[in-house]
């Protein structure tokens, strides 16, 4: 082990707070990366990790800076290079790939004046040259149409393309270090395989050295040849992949382990009452699509019960129309055909005619936390709306029942006079939930509620859900993509695909052997905790593409 | 919806604004108090002469009938005689506006290029000593009527340094460098009055195109800063700035109304504001008609720019 090619020590960055304070995010952090190895960041938002890998390509984000220990290229030290000299290394050198591909390209060029933009700059290949060589790695990326995809602009292809196309315009000036941020968080589940596997067999190929960024363990045991673990800017464990995952030594680990998006070993049990006429909510063939005479359909004779008391799981990747799903019942679209009924009472298809009562069980949880509460209202006010809303309490009254409501969901009840942006993803995600409680409602349409929380807060929420199930007696219909979350809380679930549910029933019923080919791709797409689980997985998906189209 | 159907639409939009604007033009002069006939008689106005007058003139016909009549006229290029002095308004108008549109187009050409190099430079480094230096002298200078500012041009280089003339008048004997010489000063109090909005607004679209992940991208895969600037982030910020340079441009033709006046030069605006003092209607109308149209034609030509530029509109999926 003589030199290794990248060399951080003791890296410390600190950013300054709204108060103009300093404080540090990143303390002490130091690792090497060895030639053709790849080492993982792994750790939850706040973590630190982006903010290491961009300091290892000596940069830091604006309102953050570098404030001590050094980072060393092959023993040119990144921290003190002026920027003209620093953008030469990250042309040839030090590769990045970003988070979010769609975000991240440039609108206004195509794709491959992008891709080989680099090379051509610098005079290291004409432009001849670079082209050829990047429908090379199209193809070796699987993109499709190679030699014509670099024509079009970005926002002409799709997501899971876009993140490949992203990997061949770091790897066309043969970097010696690949930095790749999340790269398959933005991507539906089923594609994120896909794109995970082309990545390793890109690095592989080349021979390339990486470091990976993520917070999920299971994915990235899967690339890794080592892995750094981080919380709060600081260092936790560091060791080989298959010590990590099978005898991790510190607690935090452990706890990360046992939040991953693993499939359960044993599905949620059956509820005790199946029969019972008429069921809580009862969606009978129903067809919505957008546009003014509903032309773009998004749901197709969509049969679907809940019964009180039970969760029901809705699963599907973006576009499968599950969100639309969740609007349709709650009213805030119409459906072209078909109804909505509440204990056998058909429901008015639009929110404005629907009676206060028939709102009041029907309560919505969006996915994004931060979105839905107004920044500006304080917690009490946002909760006490809804309470005075439908129970037509005074003030002082509606105060006292925020404090209860608060207790309910975990949280303390001197959080009424704070502020949604000073609280957590989590925390913000329980004053959510209590929100659609303040109603005291019969059902709760919970849509994505878990999928933009780090896995151990999200676990935490999960818990919360059950808990209020069990004193409540609410029933929820989750949906959600992630089939491993589903399965845990669920009662019954239902599979859709293209506007359509494909498959449903209670859990251990849709999730057989030989169950809907869709169902096993979602299935496949749930990574499991060994390092030769990803090339069985992509060989399977590849098989039920096949099978589907 | 392709791309001809989006420009096709905006066409339309465009010719229904500027019939709505011509029904307001008539209008607003219809409304105006007085009587065309007494003005144009003055003090000899006996009943008789007046009926006379009103009849010659068609303003006994319903409103409607005489806007429609107006503006079939103003469609076939015939703009009518000047109620004033008989003269023909078209071959006026051409001759002046000829001299406006040199006024108007030498200051476009000078102060569209320089805010935007300007607004860029700002963008580079906000913050810095080039970014404050800019900032504060424009909006210094948009704190300014275009008055104030052509009045102390005079005052320093025409009357106290005497470097330039401080009437541009206009003779047919006129060489190029006489051209240069009368325009030097209102072409430069006109810069003053549009440089500043296009400045501002060109460096604030420019430092949001900047703050993108596009361009933190750009930038960690070693783009030189140049580059960046020009090749990655004006692209993206060409829709606002193509906007507010039409919307300056719209001002300067109506804008000219002032410094014309001031600087005693024989273009358009000057004409319409000595038509105001006569109350000579049919050259107020037409010269309305005329800084409308320029207004909506201009904003429309922004509009199609900026969906053009956008390859979104450009390359559907």
């Amino acid at each position: 082990m003589a030199d290794s090619l990248l060399k951080v020590r003791n890296l410390e960055v600190s950013a300054r707070g709204r108060k103009g304070r300093e404080f540090s995010i990143v303390d002490n952090i130091s690792f090497d990366v060895q030639k053709g190895e790849v080492i993982a960041l792994i750790g939850e938002s706040g973590s630190g990790k982006t903010t290491i890998s961009l300091a290892c390509l000596g940069y830091s984000r604006p309102g953050c800076h570098i404030t001590g220990g050094s980072v060393l290229l092959d023993g040119i030290s990144l921290l003190e290079q002026p920027l003209p000299k620093l953008q030469e290394l990250r042309g040839k050198d030090i590769t990045y790939v970003a988070q979010s591909a769609a975000a991240s390209f440039n609108g206004a060029m195509t794709i491959n004046d992008q891709v080989i933009e680099m090379p051509v700059i610098t005079g290291s290949a004409t432009r001849q040259d670079a082209l050829s060589k990047a429908t090379r790695l199209y193809k070796e990326l699987e993109l499709p149409d190679p030699e014509n995809i670099g024509k079009r602009y970005p926002h002409q292809v799709s997501g899971g393309q876009l993140q490949r196309l992203m990997a061949a315009m770091a790897m066309i000036s043969d970097p010696r270090l690949l930095i790749l941020d999340e790269p398959t968080t933005a991507l539906d589940v089923t594609t994120q395989i896909e794109v995970l596997h082309a990545f390793k067999t890109l690095i592989q190929n080349h021979n390339a050295s990486a470091i990976y960024v993520t917070h999920d363990l299971s994915l990235v045991a899967q690339v890794a040849d080592h892995i750094l673990v981080l919380k709060d800017g600081k260092m936790v464990e560091y060791g080989a992949t298959e010590q990590i995952i099978s005898v991790p030594r510190n607690d935090y680990t452990r706890e990360l382990m046992a939040a991953t998006h693993l499939m359960p070993e044993e599905f949620h049990a059956p509820p005790l009452v199946t029969a019972q006429e008429p069921p809580l909510l009862d969606v009978r063939n129903v067809s919505a699509g957008y546009g003014p005479k509903h032309e773009f359909i998004a749901l197709r004779g969509i049969d679907l019960t809940v019964k009180s008391g039970e969760t029901v799981g809705v699963i599907g990747e973006s576009g499968s129309g599950k969100t639309t799903l969740g609007r349709v019942i709650s009213g805030l679209m119409n459906a072209a055909k078909g109804g909505v009924f509440l204990n056998g009472q058909r429901l008015a298809n639009h929110v404005d005619r629907r009676s206060r009562d028939e709102l009041r069980q029907i309560q919505f949880a969006f996915q994004m936390a931060d979105v839905a509460l107004n920044p500006r209202q304080r917690v009490n006010k946002i909760l006490s709306r809804p309470i005075m809303f439908y129970h037509g309490l005074r003030r002082s009254e509606a105060t006292r029942e925020v404090a209860r409501l608060l207790e309910r969901v975990d949280l303390p009840s001197s959080f009424a006079w704070r502020f949604p942006p000073e609280l957590s993803g989590g925390q913000r995600q329980r004053v959510n939930l209590a929100r659609a409680l303040a109603a005291r409602p019969s059902l709760i349409i919970c849509d994505e509620i878990t999928s933009a929380l780090d896995t151990i807060v999200a676990q935490q929420i999960l818990d919360l859900l059950e808990s209020l199930q069990d004193d409540l007696g609410l029933s929820y219909m989750f949906i959600t993509h992630d089939i491993a979350t589903v399965t845990r809380i669920s009662d019954r679930i239902a599979v859709m695909r293209h506007g359509e549910i494909v498959a449903q029933g209670l859990v251990d019923e849709v999730l057989t052997q030989d169950c809907h080919e869709y169902t096993q791709l979602l299935l496949n797409s749930v990574p499991e905790m060994r390092t030769d689980w990803l090339d069985e997985a992509v060989t399977r998906r590849r098989k039920l593409i096949a099978a589907l189209s | 919806m392709s791309l001809l159907e989006i420009l096709g639409k905006r066409l339309i939009l465009g010719a229904a604004t500027l019939l709505f604007v011509s029904v307001l033009v008539f209008l607003g002069t219809e409304i105006l108090p007085g009587d065309v006939a007494h003005a144009i008689l003055g003090q000899g106005a006996t009943p008789e002469l007046v009926q006379q007058i009103r009849e010659r003139l068609g303003l006994n016909e319903p409103l409607h009938m005489r806007y429609l009549v107006w503006l079939g006229n103003f469609l076939s290029g015939d703009f009518g005689t000047s109620l004033a002095n008989g003269a023909d308004i078209g071959t006026e108008i051409a001759r002046r506006s000829k001299n406006t549109i040199i006024l108007a187009s030498c200051t476009a050409v000078i102060a569209v290029p320089l805010s935007v190099l300007l607004g860029l430079a700002a963008a580079v480094k906000p913050g810095g000593m080039v970014d404050r230096a800019i900032s504060s002298t424009s909006l210094a200078l948009i704190s300014f009527p275009d008055f104030l500012v052509a009045v102390v041009l005079v005052t320093v280089f025409a009357v106290e340094l005497r470097w330039l003339p401080a009437i541009a008048s206009i003779r047919p004997s006129y060489d190029l460098l006489d051209w240069i010489r009368v325009l030097i000063l209102p072409v430069t109090g006109l810069t003053f009055t549009i440089l500043a909005h296009m400045v501002r607004m060109t460096r604030s679209a420019v430092l949001n195109v900047l703050a993108s992940p596009a361009i933190e991208m750009a930038l960690l895969k070693g783009v030189p800063r140049r580059r960046l600037l020009l090749r990655h982030a004006l692209p993206n910020a060409l829709g606002p700035i193509i906007n507010v340079v039409a919307l300056n441009l719209a001002y300067l033709i109506s804008g000219v109304v002032v410094i014309e006046t001031l600087f005693n030069f024989p273009g358009l605006g000057r004409y319409m504001v000595e038509a105001v003092t006569n109350r000579d209607v049919p050259i107020v109308q037409t010269c309305a008609m005329i800084f409308c149209s320029f207004y909506v034609l201009l904003n429309m030509t922004a509009d199609i720019l900026s969906i053009v530029a956008n390859p979104r509109v450009r390359y559907k999926k």
